[in-house]
Formats: C-alpha cells, sequence, structure tokens
C-alpha cells in the first residue's frame, strides 16, 4: 500500500526528471474519483466471509485476501466489483487499462497465479488467495524487464494505451512456448489490440527477447 | 452492473438447489460470457453461483473415449498431451477461438454455453426475440452479413458463435449434465436447438442443469481432421463460416465422414446429408465439392449474408481436401 500513501501525501510532480504535468494529473484524478467513489457508496457491511456456502448480500462487501505484486492485501469488495476496478480504483494501479471493458481489445490483460487473463471480466471476489501480477510488477526495482526495455528499443507503441497489456500478453505468450515465429506471435498476440498499429515493431520486440533466450 | 448475491458452493448438490430454489440465480465459471453480458444489462441475475470449487476439471481416457470435465479451461485442454493425442480436431477448433487470455479463463461447459453475438441480441435499444421475446427480430430485416443460412425461423436468425462446439458436433460427442432428478446424457447435436417460436432457448437445458463433463468416443475418424474458419481478420473474430471435418479411409475409400459447420446456424450444423454421400466413395475433390453441394440445398441467404452461399461450399471441399491430405 506504499502507492496509497506516496499519492494520498505527496506531489509527485516535483519529482526531479518526472512528467510533471501528467503526474500531477494523474493524482489529481485519483483523489478526485476517490472522493466520488467514496461519495457513492453505500456504508460498508463488513463480514468475516467464508465464503463456502455462504450468501452475501447485494450490499455486502465479501473480505478477500489478494497477493498482488508480491504484496498480500487484505480487501473487503463488493461481488460485483471486477478486479481490473480493484486493481485501479482501490489499490492504485492504474497501470493496467481501460480500455473496451468488454474483454474485446487485451488492454487489461494481467496474470493470475502466472496465467495471462482479461481483469476486466473477471471479478475480484472470485481470486481470492491467487498471485496477481499487473505491468507494475515486472520491473526489478530500477531495472526495467526485458520486454519493457525491448519495447522501448523497437518502438512497440504510440499513444501507449495498450502497452501494459501487451507486454503482460508478451510475457506470457513467451512463458507459453508461443512466440517461435512471426506468425506464431501473431497468432498468439491477437487478443492485444493497437489501434496506433505498431503491431511489426510489437512483433520485433518479442521476437528479440525470446530468441535472446533471457528468462522472461 | 446490477448488484447481486454471490456463493461458492463446494457440493454440486448445493450448487443445482441455489438455482432451484432461486428463479434469478445463475450459474457462474469463467464468467468470460456471463459477465460480458451483466455490463451491457443483458443479463442482471440476482445471485451467482460461483461453481469453480466443483471438482469438474479431470481430462481422463478410458475405453468408451475421452471425458473432460466441464470446468476445464479452454487452453489446458487445448494444451493436454491426451487431448491432442486423441482428438486434434478438438485441438484445432480450440486454438481458432477467442484469445489466449480468454481461452486462458473460458471453461468447456460455459463456451458450451455461450449466448449469440447477434448485433441486434447485444443492443438493448433493438428489437430482438431472443433476448426480449416478442419484440420483434431487428436482423431479419436489417444488418444481417453475420447471420445464418441454415435452420432460422421468421422470429430468430442469429448463429451460434462457438468454434469448439463445432467440433464437438462433429465427433460424435456426448454431454453430461445433472439436475435435481440427477444426471442425464444428451447427444452434443442435440444440445442446442433451432429458433423456431422460442429464440430465447439457446438449448434444451433446464436453468438449473449443470454440464459436469463432454464425452468424445474413441472413433476411426479422428485423425484425419482439420478445422477451417473463414473470418474477416487472420485471428481473433468470430467465424463467417468454419467447418469441422473428420474422415476414416481404407486404401483411398472413405469409410466414415463427419461434418460441422458453424457461422451458419442457430446450432452447430452437422452435414448428415454429404456425410452419408461420401461414406463409400473414393477420396477426391470432385467427391468432396459434390458433398459440399448436397450439404447446401435448403440453405437460404438475407440481403447481406449471400457471400455465405458460395463460401460455404468452398470451405467444406477446402476443410475435407485438408482432413483428406490431398492439395
Amino acid at each position: 500500500m506504499a502507492r496509497n500513501k506516496k499519492t494520498d501525501g505527496v506531489d509527485e510532480s516535483t519529482e526531479p526528471g518526472s512528467f510533471a504535468p501528467n503526474k500531477a494529473r494523474r493524482t489529481f484524478l485519483k483523489k478526485s474519483s476517490a472522493l466520488v467513489a467514496l461519495a457513492l457508496t453505500p456504508p460498508p457491511v463488513l463480514k468475516a466471509a467464508e465464503m463456502e456456502d455462504q450468501v452475501t448480500a447485494a450490499f455486502e462487501k465479501v473480505k478477500i485476501t489478494l497477493h498482488v505484486n508480491g504484496t498480500r492485501h487484505k480487501l473487503a469488495v463488493e461481488p460485483r466489483v471486477t478486479l481490473l476496478d480493484l486493481l485501479r480504483e482501490d489499490l492504485k494501479l492504474t497501470g493496467t487499462k481501460k480500455g473496451c471493458d468488454y474483454g474485446q481489445c487485451g488492454a487489461c490483460t494481467v496474470h493470475v497465479d502466472g496465467k495471462r487473463v482479461l481483469s476486466c471480466l473477471s471479478l475480484a471476489v472470485m481470486q481470492n488467495g491467487r498471485k496477481i501480477t499487473t505491468i507494475e510488477g515486472l520491473a526489478d526495482g530500477e531495472k526495467l524487464h526485458p520486454l519493457q526495455e525491448a519495447f522501448i528499443k523497437h518502438d512497440g507503441l504510440q499513444c501507449g494505451y495498450c502497452t501494459p497489456g501487451q507486454i503482460m500478453s508478451a510475457v506470457a505468450c513467451i512463458r507459453e512456448g508461443q512466440a517461435g515465429s512471426e506468425p506464431e506471435i501473431r497468432e498468439y498476440m491477437s487478443g492485444n489490440i493497437c489501434r496506433c498499429g505498431a503491431y511489426p515493431n510489437i512483433v520485433n520486440a518479442i521476437m528479440e527477447v525470446n530468441q535472446s533466450g533471457q528468462k522472461v | 452492473m446490477n448488484q447481486f448475491q454471490y456463493i461458492q458452493p463446494a457440493k454440486q448438490k448445493a450448487a443445482i438447489d441455489a438455482l432451484t430454489k432461486d428463479a434469478k440465480a445463475m450459474f457462474i465459471a469463467g464468467g468470460t460470457n456471463l459477465l460480458d453480458l451483466m455490463k451491457r444489462g443483458l443479463a442482471a441475475p440476482e445471485k451467482l453461483v460461483d461453481i469453480n470449487k466443483l471438482p469438474l476439471k479431470k481430462i481422463e481416457f478410458n475405453n468408451n473415449g475421452l471425458r473432460i470435465g466441464a470446468l476445464a479451461l479452454n487452453s489446458e485442454v487445448a494444451q493436454d498431451k491426451l487431448v491432442r493425442e486423441k482428438q486434434p480436431l478438438l485441438v484445432q477448433a480450440l486454438e481458432a477461438g477467442a484469445s489466449g487470455q480468454l481461452r486462458n479463463m473460458a471453461t468447456m461447459g460455459g463456451n458450451i454455453l455461450q449466448r449469440t453475438r447477434c448485433p441486434y441480441f447485444y443492443d438493448i435499444a433493438l428489437p430482438c426475440n431472443k433476448r426480449e421475446p416478442g419484440s420483434g427480430c431487428g436482423a431479419l430485416a436489417g444488418f444481417n452479413r453475420m447471420h445464418a443460412i441454415f435452420g432460422f425461423s421468421d422470429k430468430c436468425i442469429a448463429v451460434h458463435p462457438s468454434d469448439m462446439s463445432v467440433a464437438l458436433a462433429a465427433l460424435d460427442a456426448t454431454v453430461v449434465v445433472a439436475g435435481p432428478q440427477g444426471e442425464r446424457q444428451i447427444l452434443f447435436t442435440d444440445l442446442h436447438r433451432l429458433p423456431g417460436d422460442q429464440p430465447e432457448k439457446d438449448t434444451i437445458l433446464e436453468r438449473n442443469e449443470l454440464i459436469l463433463a463432454i464425452d468424445i468416443p474413441d472413433k476411426p475418424f479422428a485423425q484425419k481432421v482439420h478445422y477451417l474458419k473463414a473470418r474477416d481478420r487472420a485471428s481473433y473474430a468470430f467465424a463467417l463460416v468454419s467447418v469441422a471435418a473428420a474422415l476414416a479411409t481404407d486404401k483411398n475409400i472413405i469409410t466414415a465422414a463427419r461434418i460441422a459447420m458453424g457461422g451458419v446456424a442457430h446450432k452447430p450444423w452437422r452435414l448428415f446429408e454429404a456425410e452419408k454421400f461420401l461414406e463409400g466413395k473414393p477420396v477426391s475433390e470432385a467427391n468432396f465439392r459434390s458433398a459440399a453441394e448436397l450439404a447446401m440445398q435448403g440453405a437460404k441467404a438475407f440481403n447481406h449474408n449471400a457471400y455465405k452461399l458460395k463460401l460455404a461450399p468452398n470451405s467444406i471441399a477446402a476443410a475435407l481436401k485438408a482432413a483428406a491430405g490431398i492439395a
């Protein structure tokens, strides 16, 4: 929850070398949307939920535990909250993007127990106890993940909105052993849409990392 | 999305009871279709019964053939060594469907029960007899490029979207289902309905029946197979037309043929007449062409899908050639 404290307390735009206007705007959006969410949320009825055979009333929040990027989070969520909204709104992990929100674009791709899935079509309550990895969890401290480096090197993006999903999918694609050739990469990356059309560069980035034999 | 209650029963009986007791309850497994429908207001269950704790994930092979648990994921089945060895047609169809992410979420049972992607069904501002019985069919005189050429009614011309189900229909599969009265087996080709006067009903299942497993018999046509899918882009799109073809041959004579089509009807469309025609005949392009022509009898196009009257027979012939291994 370090991220929460940071965004709550510090004006990130003062950090040296940061993209000041964007970060300030992002922090403002996070704060203001949190306030709106707070205003709209019915008073929570938090109950210990050993979910087996237990009925959770519609307004009632369910207690779950998620391991996100190596950090254990104990959370209380309404059953209708998707994993995507939980990550973005509650945990402030806004790297995972909401593109279509209907499972058609792949921008919300995360790993659940090592498998790539669409977080927009996953209910958070159904992920209880699982390990989630988002784009924020890929880098090793300041050292970027090989696929992040390769996307930069090969210019595998323009607007960048689909990029977190592309990279999460690309990591899985290589781990699944489905990145052996350009046609194979194109087929197994087809669930990630890029409207800027950066596809050739994305394929090149994945090809290079796969061929380098680096551990992803 | 509407608010709903959520339960995760550990016992099959508890799951079925939950739906029996509560008319507004629904099962959820992978959720890739149901959550999409709920977000758009096309489904509004008041209770979701999460069946993921039920022990229905096993893939096994016995004397009768392959049994695949209803909760096995599409990706798990497609990668399973046993399935790849015994039922390559199913593997091809699974890999032609959806995307890597969706196949990691979608279950076998859920794939079978997914709803049509007809745009009139999906848009609550437009009429649709499947979504709202009696409101009319918007597609009939509307934009019907993706729609049926077989088995439709004046109430509904939507098509079933699953690739996997087309392979299962061709492979003489059976589904094992459980309800309050116990278990029953349903031939896969009998599971989905034609729209008739009740397009709101996709299958013959009762709403509180649960798919437990899929049985695929071990048959001689399981190895010479091909799944062909024609679509608007190279990958990650629903079929305009798809064909699952399976052949058994003996010295160039076809001893058994199984063919099913997707994207052309309200259910996976088995080509029984074409199969019968091929049995006993030599493997040849001419025979495959004749079988395709036979299969197209009774096909009828609407304003925007006449292209399917050509695409379908060409796809049938091409899939049969690929299955037989002739160029």
